[in-house]
């Protein structure tokens, strides 16, 4: 009797917790229209780990670059582990997590990070660590990233965050409860939409313009790790008109990657070389790329790291041109229809849905 | 999260450690919880343990003395000689009690009302028209102070009045002073009823696992459920009487009292879930108040133990109080055998009210609430030969229909009593119970500003559906335990039950970031 009581017992509890899986999953964004960006982190784990280089940064990497680009002009693998308003700890977490799976021959970090020296707002936070896999670097990455209103225990178990949704589920919600529909192309960010550049104004005079202890102690473990592993950290600072980047900074990073012996590229000097026209190639007024300028970013960014770092073009490589040629067939594919999609509807109906409500 | 986040752990080590420690956890864990709580504030926690266990010591030893020596003498003794030794004992003693109660009585009116008493003071500084102000103190609460001053208070004097021999360890009374479930918005156990069963060694007992457990989680479930959910609402009414007037003023009364009970009785659930858990009985505070039927009633069903301690501990002595006594004659000859023998009863039961208004909350409001009800007491006490007349005259009275009309009518009047602790400010509750009567707006409850309370349709489908649950258990209760009765039933209803309640919890309750500021409304008392 004792033991089938247990037996049952046991069930039970293994029901509650299956049930509550499944709450949860049901219960988290879905981040498959409007927000895709609270997507990207975990896309990583569907890919192949067999890039040579790694872009890890906020919205300035996974908007700008195109790695399919990069793949089709020089034959180097990349994957960028970027996310919306990716803080430097968050970074340097999303590194070390991903040293774990592959060893790139290169990284490249978007130095606009180093802004921050604070956690800053909890939806950005729940963008970039809801999608790791849990892990004691997603511990130490919450750790180092919530603001003062948000606890751990809301992190571990998503579901006491998001409980409340259940009065607002959306069929998406259930089509997409355990497997996303393919957004990205190796955390690539893609928009074909058109919003030229106005005046961006200057940035205002800032009380303080160095940069905080914070940020430069995850800066100098970035340099340390990638050191310790092999790996040749580029610093660059991608071409985005805003948040404005002073001068102050970008001398900072200078003397710190002339300290450092690091390549740093200040992409906001090379607009006219690179090619990029603020009036077709930006999707928001100059804030991000579109895919026009993000592939010719890209295409002057492969030239540079086969100019200053011994990379293969690795286009022979069957395996390899097998994976990313389902890839490069992808990203026209889903360029061609927001093509379609703009000119029909006039917005990206693919990401917005029915009603444009971005 | 304020008590229920690491009583875990500690019901991990209370099982563990060797039984005769248990108690010495409980202790660690209640100071410890203090001083994360409040450390700053441990010195008064630590002021009313020391002096009322070193009185209490006092008092036995006197006790002691006393019966020793009428033992002794009991021969030689002249009855006179007894009696006159008696008075001279109770003299001494009455003198210790005396300086206990003033000491932490004294320690409470301070911290507590010092403000309040200032406040008071420069209003009739102003109304007389002087320009002198007494500065406030900076002043703040110490947590639970109300409640454990009254655990105290009550077991010293009955220590005094030889009900039970002082506790001889310090640390033991320590722990029924700060013992952590109850700290915060009680109940206020007595030292008797709690001592047995604190101090006692458990066992682990799977019964009370599972009792305790579905106790804690009944608790949640009406509190983050139900309560908070209703908060938001009540909230919206009372921040902005101008717009909600009339029949939002009705409205906000019956969701405030909904919401109070929900969050008031599911803390005291949780604080008697996690001792039972821990195998310690915790006094019951609660026995379906809403179902009462008239509002003496009501008093004897809500918050139990306050109501009797102010019983034991204020109508009782202050009935018998000599200057009393000598008002009860004085009223007998002045006013007649009936008005006169009432007149002293009245004045009591209007004194204890006061002190009840007062001990919820420094403010007038406080006051006028707990007035309040003490008058209507007394206007259903003069009323009772009319009912007494209506019921011989038309034999309602075990009707259901009637017993139901007694039920709603207790309930509407408690609920009216209660929007002075809703607006906290006394004109303005009374101008606001106006508007229900001279602006009543019904309309407005067809025209969607019911959407504007901050609740969503499907909020109300909750708290309309948390309100039914309620009322089935309770009507359950009424034959016996519920949970009793859920172990009884086939197993399948039972899991089913306790799962629904999990999933309840987790995802309709109202919790998380927007909703953790709120706490039980009762741990400000």
């Amino acid at each position: 009797m004792k033991k089938k009581r247990l037996a049952i017992s046991l069930l039970v509890g293994c029901l509650l917790l299956a049930n509550l899986f499944f709450l949860q999953k049901l219960l988290m964004p879905k981040h498959v229209f409007g927000t895709l960006e609270g997507s990207l982190v975990e896309d990583y784990y569907k890919v192949e780990k067999n890039n040579d280089v790694i872009f890890i940064g906020d919205c300035e990497v996974y908007e700008n670059f195109s790695p399919i680009t990069l793949w089709e002009e020089y034959g180097i693998t990349s994957y960028i582990r970027g996310s919306a308003q990716q803080l430097i700890w968050q970074s340097y977490y999303l590194l070390e997590e991903t040293l774990k799976y592959e060893k790139p021959e290169i990284v490249v970090f978007n130095v606009l990070a180093m802004m921050y020296n604070e956690p800053q707002k909890e939806a950005y936070n729940r963008m970039s660590l809801d999608g790791m896999k849990f892990s004691l670097t997603k511990i130490k990455s919450i750790m180092a990233s919530m603001t003062e209103e948000e606890n751990l225990i809301e992190y571990i178990f998503p579901l006491l965050r998001y409980h409340s949704r259940w009065n607002e589920l959306k069929s998406e919600d259930f089509k997409y409860i355990f497997k996303k529909k393919d957004m990205f192309h190796n955390g690539y960010y893609m928009r074909a939409d058109i919003k030229p550049a106005g005046n961006i104004p200057k940035g205002k005079k800032l009380p303080n313009y160095e940069f905080g202890e914070r940020a430069y102690y995850y800066l100098d473990k970035m340099v340390e790790l990638t050191k310790k592993n092999d790996i040749d950290l580029v610093l660059v600072k991608a071409p985005s008109l805003y948040p404005y980047w002073y001068d102050e900074w970008d001398e900072q990073i200078r003397e710190y990657a002339k300290a450092k012996d690091l390549k740093y590229i200040n992409y906001l000097e090379l607009i006219d070389e690179v090619g990029i026209d603020f009036n077709e190639d930006t999707y928001d007024g100059g804030l991000h790329l579109n895919v026009y300028g993000a592939e010719k970013l890209a295409r002057h960014f492969g030239g540079y790291l086969k100019e200053h770092f011994n990379l293969k073009d690795r286009r022979q490589d069957k395996e390899l041109k097998k994976q990313w040629g389902k890839k490069v067939d992808f990203y026209y594919s889903m360029k061609e229809e927001q093509v379609k999609e703009l000119e029909e509807f006039g917005y990206l109906k693919s990401i917005f849905g029915d009603k444009q409500n971005n | 999260m304020l008590f229920t986040s690491y009583s875990f752990i500690i019901f991990i080590l209370y099982y563990t450690i060797p039984k005769g420690l248990q108690w010495v956890l409980l202790l660690a864990a209640s100071y410890l919880f203090y001083s994360l709580m409040s450390i700053k504030f441990l010195f008064y926690i630590l002021f009313t343990t020391i002096t009322t266990y070193f009185i209490g010591i006092k008092i036995g030893e006197l006790h002691n003395i006393h019966s020793n020596y009428l033992a002794d003498h009991k021969a030689s003794l002249s009855r006179e000689e007894k009696k006159s030794y008696r008075a001279f004992m109770k003299s001494r003693l009455w003198k210790w009690l005396l300086v206990c109660l003033l000491l932490n009585f004294g320690l409470l009116v301070i911290a507590k009302y010092t403000n309040f008493t200032i406040e008071n003071i420069n209003g009739i500084l102003e109304l007389i028209g002087s320009s002198k102000r007494l500065t406030f103190w900076n002043i703040a609460l110490p947590m639970g102070i109300s409640f454990y001053t009254f655990k105290t208070m009550s077991y010293i004097i009955d220590v005094y009045r030889g009900k039970y021999p002082p506790e001889k360890n310090i640390f033991k009374f320590a722990l029924f002073v700060s013992y952590f479930p109850q700290l915060i918005q009680g109940p206020i156990s007595r030292f008797d009823d709690l001592s047995e069963t604190l101090f006692t060694e458990h066992s682990f007992d799977r019964k009370n696992l599972n009792f305790g457990l579905q106790r804690i989680m009944w608790g949640f479930f009406k509190k983050l459920v139900i309560a908070d959910r209703m908060l938001v609402a009540v909230n919206t009414i009372i921040r902005d009487p101008e717009a909600y007037q009339g029949i939002f003023v009705f409205l906000g009364m019956l969701f405030y009292t909904y919401q109070l009970y929900a969050d008031f009785t599911g803390g005291i659930d949780i604080t008697i879930g996690i001792s039972e858990v821990l195998g310690i009985k915790v006094r019951e505070n609660f026995e379906r108040p809403y179902f009462s039927k008239s509002i003496t009633e009501f008093w004897r069903r809500w918050h139990i133990t306050m109501g009797t301690w102010f019983k034991d501990y204020l109508f009782y002595p202050l009935s018998v109080w000599k200057p009393m006594l000598n008002f009860a004659k004085f009223s007998r000859n002045k006013f007649g055998n009936n008005f006169g023998k009432k007149l002293p009863v009245y004045l009591t039961t209007l004194i204890v009210w006061f002190t009840t208004g007062l001990w919820h909350g420094a403010n007038w409001n406080f006051i006028a609430w707990g007035l309040t009800n003490g008058i209507v007491i007394i206007i259903s006490l003069e009323c009772k030969p009319f009912y007494n007349w209506f019921h011989n005259k038309f034999k309602v009275g075990g009707t259901f229909g009637f017993r139901l009309f007694q039920i709603i009518r207790t309930t509407l009047l408690m609920s009216a009593i209660r929007l002075f602790d809703l607006y906290r400010d006394v004109p303005m509750t009374l101008r606001m119970f106006g508007t229900i009567f001279t602006k009543p707006n019904i309309h407005m409850l067809f025209n969607g500003s019911l959407a504007n309370l901050g609740l969503s349709l499907s909020d109300y489908f909750i708290l309309l559906l948390g309100f039914v649950v309620l009322l089935i258990v309770s009507l359950v209760q009424r034959t016996g335990s519920v949970r009793g009765k859920i172990a009884e039933s086939n197993m399948v209803v039972g899991y089913a039950l306790n799962y629904a309640l999990i999933i309840a919890i987790l995802i309709f309750g109202a919790y998380g970031i927007g909703y953790d500021a709120n706490q039980f409304i009762y741990n400000q008392f």
